[in-house]
């Protein structure tokens, strides 16, 4: 099983970017917490201990071949769901949202087992039905109801922010599948709609969120706090920033959630423009790589599972960063390799692990 | 496998992803487009409101000026007091914060909701005052607490120190938060609300000199409102050093004279008009208003009927009764209404207009020259004299000695008294004046009105033969770098002219009054310092007749109704150098009440100029 080539077609440029991408968010995530005075394990050596774990993951993952998986797509699908509602029933509550299963050592949430699980089957059904036409409306009601059921649950949750990163994700995929133009237009109607309706169903701390994104200055003490706590860290930033350990609004706790939602806003603070913009080319880097990657795959199932992956990491990054500079309103998505946080660290050390499965694994039929 | 490789390899999914590659591009591109918006382009801005957001100007108050004696013994200075308040922006949930707060402050919760609605009218960026002047043990209670009672500051501040309590408060003065309409006015450009003003007396005149300049602490807090570091501080300056006129030592004694009587009393330098003592009693302790006095406080103050907040020697009015005799003589003197030497005859009253006007010895003084209508306080004498001069004469010749009008005292709140005149009966009543009015003005009853400050001048005026003075009470303002800014020297408002036998006449009359034998204000005789003097008992209200008199229980006149105690007084005679004024309220008779504090007051002041001199030869 152990193949030669599998090493010689190791993917290096991938962990480096990634190693390169989670270092520099320890770092950063050491002047985040540097004001913080507790007697336990700085959170900095804790995230190095969940970057390891991550490594040490994506490498098993490494150790088999990756089609093995879809088999048993459909089983980590069902378990999945099973966790989603396990945990609305008699879940671990955060802010009133109900989120985790409690492992002992690890508090697991079903929330990002599931983008995972869903990556997997959709990468197995559109491996199984693509065809060169793209999809009809009627071909989709199918994959369509497998997405259906776990959002509806995470939305009950509720988590409109994982949510919608389940959605971005499978309709990603299904772009890169194809779909008819009809097809296409009738969705974007529906999809109208749906969010129409949704407005209506949202709590109301969810809806305060969106309007504050489009005021914050409405209620600058309230919940447009964060918004312009993170725009005015970033904006003092600068162009060369304020330095390591220097920002004023992180180091002061101005800035809420720094160590994890709004990491990137301690990091633009302290390294200005220069830095937030080498940060984004390596993330830039590694979702165009994630893309080639998805291109070079020897099949289809490899093929989608690095799509979906990619996507994953795409739409995490850019919805997280559009919520710290004001672009989109606060949803509670973390960054990923940069937000402090075992479970985001561990759901994108398992998709890197996929992707470097898919990867060295290009020449094998 | 081989459909897959036909399907990665059809043109659409090779576009798809290059799109998808491109899509990625742009969307990175705009996030980067955002960061050049916000770090670059909005960089000041926000660049601003960061450092707004970190940074609290915490005003530091200056200590007022402290205010000391003439010889520099310290009255009125600053302390240290704890002051525990709560920065508006730090708190989230003020009703929680005030349950935790009043069990160490040991105040209601409503207190601090009151004082918290008072506070939202200040802007945003000021601290709300939530307890004024604590305890030590207190501040130290909740500066323990600290860590979960967000926004909430301890601030030592100065607070007005009152060595002397009560003594001299009414010259002093007291402080006061500045009102709404202080702050409208435009006098008070650099207050802001909550500040302390002076509000009364020389707190109030000299308010400019007193106030110093604030200071500033620019410090950096955390998101809780919780200190982190200082960035800045412009320490406060202080105000300017008043040096008065009075001394410590006299005033104590002029205090401690009145023991719990009511009335008031002046020193005057005889020749500066410097004010040596002034007493207004009964006294109030200004430290309560240094903290903000509390409404109970005040009222107690304020409904007091023996007035404590009122400075009696310039806004108190008596009828100066027979201390206005000596002004009758010099004036007749000078009129050739009557020589030193021609005698009148007193069997007991005087009749005019049928009116028949008692003296106060029932039976007479018998044959009465001037100097023994001065030393007996012979009443027949001076309503016959008085009715010949006429009240216009008297009122113009009174109003020299700066009866009837401000004396220019310099402080706030002088009254001007009364001296009638047919003018001004005919201004003030639109009635014609009638010779019986003349004859009881004579004796310093019915309209005359004079404050024991116009008593005072009148007094040194008869005793440096003439020099009307104005009062002086802040002898010089020096800033803490030894500059003087202001040096008060002696005023004299008007020179009289009298021959020198009328001053002799007068002034001989005014000795006999205290060291002749029968003279009426032997109370205030001292053995070694010749006292020159002149009692009065004024009527505090027209009775009908002796019949309706009301009489209590104990066959006494009821306190209201007993008439005030007067003495005016010089010494030593033969080189005057300090004239004093004492009126004792209902005291009844000026000799019996009036007297022994002038007494003590000479008497103090002599013992005070040896040693004195004993301190500057040794």
């Amino acid at each position: 099983m152990f193949d030669r080539r599998l090493v010689a077609n190791f993917d290096w440029v991938l962990l480096f970017t990634v190693l390169l991408l989670a270092g520099v968010g320890i770092v950063n995530l050491y002047s985040a917490t540097a004001s913080w005075h507790s007697a336990a394990t700085p959170l900095y050596l804790k995230q190095l201990l969940w970057l390891s774990g991550g490594v040490l993951i994506a490498l098993i993952i490494c150790l088999f071949d990756y089609r093995h998986l879809e088999h048993f797509a459909i089983h980590f699908y069902g378990l999945s769901v099973g966790m989603l509602i396990y945990v609305l029933l008699v879940g671990k509550t955060a802010m009133g949202a109900a989120r985790w299963i409690d492992l002992g050592f690890f508090n697991v949430q079903p929330g990002e087992v599931i983008k995972i699980a869903m990556i997997l089957l959709l990468a197995r059904i559109f491996a199984k039905t693509a065809s060169p036409f793209g999809y009809g409306l009627f071909e989709l009601w199918k994959p369509a109801l497998w997405l259906l059921l776990p959002v509806v649950l995470i939305l009950k949750e509720p988590d409109l922010g994982t949510a919608a990163m389940v959605i971005f994700i499978a309709v990603t995929m299904l772009l890169l599948a194809g779909i008819k133009r009809g097809t296409l237009i009738c969705l974007g109607i529906i999809g109208v709609l749906i969010a129409v309706a949704g407005w209506f169903g949202l709590h109301d701390y969810q809806r305060a969120r969106i309007r504050t994104f489009i005021n914050p200055e409405a209620d600058p003490l309230g919940s447009g706090y964060h918004i312009i706590q993170s725009k005015i860290a970033v904006g003092s930033g600068g162009f060369f920033g304020k330095g390591f350990i220097q920002g004023t609004q992180s180091q002061l706790s101005f800035l809420p959630e720094r160590h994890t939602d709004f990491a990137f806003s301690v990091f633009a603070e302290e390294w200005g423009f220069v830095g937030s913009f080498t940060l984004l080319f390596f993330y830039l880097f590694l979702v165009v790589w994630g893309l080639y990657i998805a291109r070079r795959a020897a099949d289809r199932f490899g093929l989608f599972l690095a799509v979906g992956v990619t996507a994953m990491i795409f739409w995490h990054i850019v919805v997280n960063l559009g919520m710290v500079i004001g672009l989109l309103p606060v949803v509670g998505v973390p960054l990923p390799l940069f937000s402090y946080g075992g479970t985001s660290m561990v759901t994108t050390m398992i998709g890197v692990g996929l992707l470097m499965n898919v990867s060295m694994r290009r020449f094998m039929f | 496998m081989g459909l897959d490789i036909q399907w990665k390899e059809l043109p659409a999914v090779q576009r798809r992803f290059l799109f998808y590659s491109a899509a990625a591009a742009v969307v990175f591109f705009l996030l980067l487009l955002r960061l050049w918006y916000l770090q670059i382009i909005n960089y000041e801005v926000l660049q601003e409101r960061s450092v707004r957001n970190r940074t609290r100007v915490l005003s530091l108050d200056a200590p007022r000026g402290p205010i000391f004696d003439r010889h520099g013994v310290l009255l009125v200075d600053n302390r240290p007091s704890f002051r525990i308040s709560v920065m508006r922006q730090d708190v989230e949930n003020s009703s929680l914060l005030f349950e935790q707060l009043a069990p160490l402050l040991e105040v209601d919760v409503a207190e601090l909701e009151s004082r918290w609605l008072k506070g939202k009218r200040l802007p945003i960026y000021r601290s709300v005052t939530l307890a004024e002047d604590v305890s030590r043990e207190i501040m130290e209670r909740v500066q323990e607490h600290s860590v979960d009672l967000p926004g909430v500051l301890t601030e030592v501040r100065p607070v007005r120190d009152y060595l002397e309590k009560g003594s001299a408060a009414h010259l002093v003065g007291y402080l006061g938060e500045i009102t709404r309409k202080e702050l409208q006015s435009g006098d008070f450009s650099g207050y802001r609300g909550g500040d302390f003003v002076g509000k009364t007396a020389l707190e109030r005149s000299f308010e400019p000199y007193l106030r110093g300049e604030k200071g500033q602490r620019l410090v950096e807090v955390d998101v809780q409102g919780k200190l982190f570091r200082q960035l800045k501080l412009e320490p406060a300056r202080p105000g300017n050093k008043i040096y008065l006129t009075i001394d410590r030592d006299l005033q104590r004694a002029a205090d401690e004279a009145f023991a719990d009587q009511s009335g008031a009393a002046v020193a005057l330098d005889v020749n500066t008009g410097e004010v040596l003592a002034m007493v207004s009693r009964p006294t109030f302790n200004p430290a309560l208003f240094a903290r903000g006095i509390a409404g109970d406080e005040w009222a107690i103050l304020a409904k007091d009927g023996r007035h404590p907040l009122q400075n009696k020697v310039i806004s108190g009015q008596y009828p100066p009764g027979s201390t206005f005799k000596m002004v009758v003589a010099l004036a007749a003197l000078r009129d050739g209404t009557i020589g030193t030497t021609k005698t009148i005859d007193c069997d007991g009253a005087f009749e005019v207009g049928g009116s028949r006007y008692r003296c106060w010895k029932k039976d007479g003084h018998g044959a009465t020259n001037l100097k023994k209508a001065l030393r007996e306080s012979c009443d027949v004498w001076f309503y016959s004299v008085g009715l010949k001069l006429g009240i216009d004469k008297l009122s113009a010749a009174a109003k020299e000695f700066g009866l009837g009008s401000p004396v220019g005292y310099p402080l706030p709140g002088e009254r001007s008294g009364t001296i009638p005149s047919q003018e001004w009966k005919r201004r003030h009543y639109n009635k014609p004046w009638y010779a019986g009015e003349t004859v009881i003005a004579s004796i310093g009853q019915g309209f005359v009105l004079a404050t024991p400050m116009q008593l005072a001048v009148m007094m040194a005026a008869v005793a440096n033969n003439g020099k009307v003075l104005k009062p002086q009470v802040v002898r010089q303002v020096e800033d803490w770098d030894g500059h003087l800014l202001q040096q008060t020297s002696p005023e004299i408002v008007r020179q009289i002219d009298y021959s020198p036998e009328a001053w002799t006449a007068v002034q001989d009359g005014l000795v006999a009054v205290v060291n002749a034998p029968h003279g009426t204000g032997h109370a205030a005789h001292i053995d070694d310092i010749l006292v020159a003097g002149k009692t009065g008992t004024s009527q505090v209200v027209r009775r009908k007749s002796d019949e309706e008199e009301e009489l209590d229980e104990k066959g006494e006149i009821p306190y209201r109704f007993r008439p005030h105690a007067l003495f005016v007084a010089y010494a030593p005679a033969e080189k005057p150098e300090i004239a004093v004024v004492v009126v004792v309220e209902h005291g009844q008779s000026g000799g019996r009440a009036a007297g022994p504090i002038v007494k003590k007051i000479i008497q103090r002041y002599m013992e005070l100029k040896e040693e004195k001199m004993v301190k500057e030869k040794g």
